[in-house]
């Protein structure tokens, strides 16, 4: 896949490689247009080219203009960029805006045997479509828009073999965050990480979405899961796939993509699904993960390099060691984000929310990861689901993931988030805290008060419902 | 002097100019950028921002606004610098508030990419030479420095230390072929050639 996109060899020893799909949204690409009109360069190919907002979108009213001029003065100069260049753009009230990595499968665009590139580095996500995918600073978009190609060294592969399957109430994101708690937030430095095995093969689309997005969390740069009957099926009828005789031609050729059983890793690493629990973070890092059933590690129980971040951790999130996570206060409890904002992410919380009531003194919203994830929800009744348990129902957008709308944290305020990154500071306040974990998990949290296990709130009817 | 102030160009041989010190392992992107100024549609005013909190916590104490310090092009630093998320604002910070080159013990991967992007050096150095570096120059911080790459050294009148580079980067700088727009152009023929193989630009009958 590398060969057939690779355009030159540059000279510092790294490739040029020819990007399939570019995607842009309006934090990361106001630079680069500015920068091209500078050059005097105009955009190569616009029709490979895609636009939507998210980043700075207010979740509450997105009546234009919007209420910050800052977020207002971004949106309008996407807009300006793409009625200038021709490019294609997915905005607010479309119908198809969203986060950018959770509108791009929704709407066929992203492929198996694709390369992907993004001003974003959660772009690892299109990974799980068996695609190429990886997340790109500004300079880059500039070089993307100017040559659709960009300047890369190739990936180490490092295998992630999963077997077993996860238990119930055991979801993707617990999968991901035991990985990334095993292998260290800089263990995937250099390396795409394809995860593979019995485990992965049972999950959906969205599942191996949630695996791949996080696969930047573990420093790998790209997450992979080769292409088969699932994600082909996931692609059938979407907007931008491939139809009549095309889609045949297409899945015959994406089958050819995987049939390299015996490709050999630069390293191979497995794990069982069976083992792993529902997993929450305590810390700073993503890495900085227990399952619910533990308490906090001891600083000196850790190596050397570990210890001083966890002492920083500690200090920061004001937890104490050996301490379940179990039982945590919390304040705020966000559902959404580009890791866990997809239909069956909300249909997971929804099944926890039904018939019960978010704890006094908690804030509880749902964030859809695009408009047609909110659409669908809706047809679902989900919405009234989440609203008669208290919790409040947004549009699309990336929220309280990292707080460039309105959605933030007070203070040290605590919350249990579906997102990603539970650095200092992510979700807007610069005290604030954050605990990582699956929707569910939130969901269950939101009813509890506190980080509680979602295995005791699983409905008989879980099954129908995810 | 005009050679100094404007932003890099071509060939890059050696950068001239007064240093500055900032200590401390692992200082990430958010730390040299905080977010909040992500929410700008220019890199233009990014200079005034760098380091933006932790400048506001140490009320004019910070080495970003020392006055011995205005105007200074070459950043010394220590491990792991520039981590955390991908940003190219926390480059552009630098390189508008002055800064043509860094010199530390190592670089996150990115954060070093950009730079790179941005014709501007990082050179490494073990971390007891970093140290001397950074005590020679806090001893005199008027002295000028030249940081030469073809020698890979950095010296003035205080002393001489050799830098390390990869030599990718190295000769991309050397040979002014840092700029990766102008090359990724050059090759259209190349580019065409590519999009006639891919399947999926061809309706998949290739
Ligand atoms: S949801 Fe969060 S991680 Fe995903 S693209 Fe938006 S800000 Fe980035």
């Amino acid at each position: 896949m590398w060969e057939l996109h690779r355009v030159a060899e540059l000279p510092g020893g790294s490739t040029q490689l020819f990007v399939g799909l570019h995607l842009i949204h309006e934090v990361t690409s106001p630079q680069a247009f500015a920068a091209l009109e500078e050059m005097g360069l105009h955009v190569r190919s616009p029709e490979r080219t895609l636009a939507t907002v998210d980043h700075i979108v207010p979740t509450i009213s997105q009546e234009r203009p919007l209420a910050d001029p800052l977020a207002e003065e971004m949106l309008t100069t996407l807009e300006r960029n793409c009625a200038n260049y021709g490019i294609n753009l997915y905005g607010l009230g479309s119908g198809k805006q969203g986060i950018v990595h959770v509108i791009a499968p929704e709407l066929g665009l992203t492929q198996p045997g694709m390369t992907v590139a993004c001003g974003d580095s959660h772009t690892s996500t299109h990974g799980a479509f068996g695609a190429i995918a990886f997340g790109i600073g500004t300079s880059q978009v500039r070089d993307v828009l100017a040559s659709q190609s960009i300047s890369i060294n190739k990936l180490k592969v490092r295998s992630i073999w999963v077997d077993g399957q996860l238990n119930k109430g055991v979801f993707a994101k617990d999968l991901i965050l035991h990985v990334i708690r095993k292998l260290g937030v800089k263990g995937g430095v250099g390396y795409a990480y394809e995860f593979g095995g019995p485990a992965i093969e049972k999950l959906s689309m969205e599942e191996r979405m949630t695996i791949c997005n996080m696969a930047i969390e573990g420093g790998a740069r790209c997450g992979y899961i080769n292409p088969d009957e699932i994600t082909f099926r996931y692609l059938k009828g979407r907007l931008h796939s491939p139809v009549g005789e095309a889609w045949d031609l297409a899945v015959n050729w994406w089958k050819s993509l995987c049939t390299d059983i015996n490709a050999s890793f630069d390293d191979q690493i497995r794990f069982d699904a069976s083992d792993i629990t529902p997993t929450v973070t305590w810390g700073i890092t993503p890495g900085q993960s227990i399952s619910i059933d533990e308490n906090m590690p001891y600083p000196e129980s850790l190596s050397q390099s570990e210890r001083l971040i966890a002492e920083e951790a500690y200090k920061y999130m004001d937890l104490e060691p050996g301490k379940p996570i179990y039982g945590v206060p919390v304040d705020v409890c966000f559902i959404g984000s580009c890791t866990n904002g997809r239909l069956s992410d909300l249909r997971a919380a929804a099944a926890i929310a039904k018939g019960r009531q978010v704890a006094p003194g908690v804030k509880a919203f749902v964030v859809p990861g695009s408009e047609k994830v909110g659409i669908a929800a809706e047809e679902q009744g989900l919405h009234k689901i989440f609203q008669d348990a208290g919790f409040e129902w947004r549009k699309a957008g990336c929220s309280m993931c990292l707080a460039m709308n309105p959605d933030r944290l007070e203070g040290n305020q605590i919350s249990a988030s579906s997102s990603n990154r539970n650095f200092k500071g992510r979700q807007g306040s610069s005290i604030g805290r954050t605990l990582l974990m699956s929707p569910a998990m939130v969901a269950a949290a939101a009813i509890k008060g506190q980080i509680t296990d979602v295995r005791a709130f699983l409905p008989k009817s879980l099954e129908n419902l995810l | 002097m005009s050679k100094v102030s404007s932003y890099p160009q071509g060939v890059i041989q050696q950068v001239l100019g007064r240093c500055i010190v900032m200590q401390g392992d692992d200082i990430d992107t958010d730390r040299i950028i905080p977010a909040r100024f992500l929410k700008c549609v220019s890199f233009k005013d990014l200079g005034a921002q760098v380091f933006a909190d932790d400048r506001k916590e140490l009320q004019g104490v910070h080495p970003f606004d020392r006055k011995e310090n205005i105007g200074a092009s070459i950043l010394i630093v220590n491990d792991n610098f520039g981590c955390g998320s991908s940003r190219e604002h926390a480059p552009q910070a630098l390189m508008r508030w002055g800064i043509r080159a860094l010199i530390g013990q190592s670089f996150a991967e990115i954060f070093y990419g950009n730079c790179l992007a941005l014709g501007i050096p990082c050179a490494t150095a073990s971390a007891k030479e970093i140290n001397q570096i950074q005590k020679a120059i806090e001893l005199d911080p008027s002295q000028v420095w030249e940081l030469n790459l073809t020698k890979k050294n950095i010296q003035s009148s205080l002393g001489s230390w050799d830098v390390a580079m990869e030599s990718g980067p190295l000769e991309m700088l050397l040979k002014g072929r840092w700029d990766a727009t102008s090359q990724l152009i050059s090759q259209e023929a190349f580019l065409k050639q590519t999009e006639k193989k891919l399947p999926y630009l061809n309706n998949f009958t290739k």
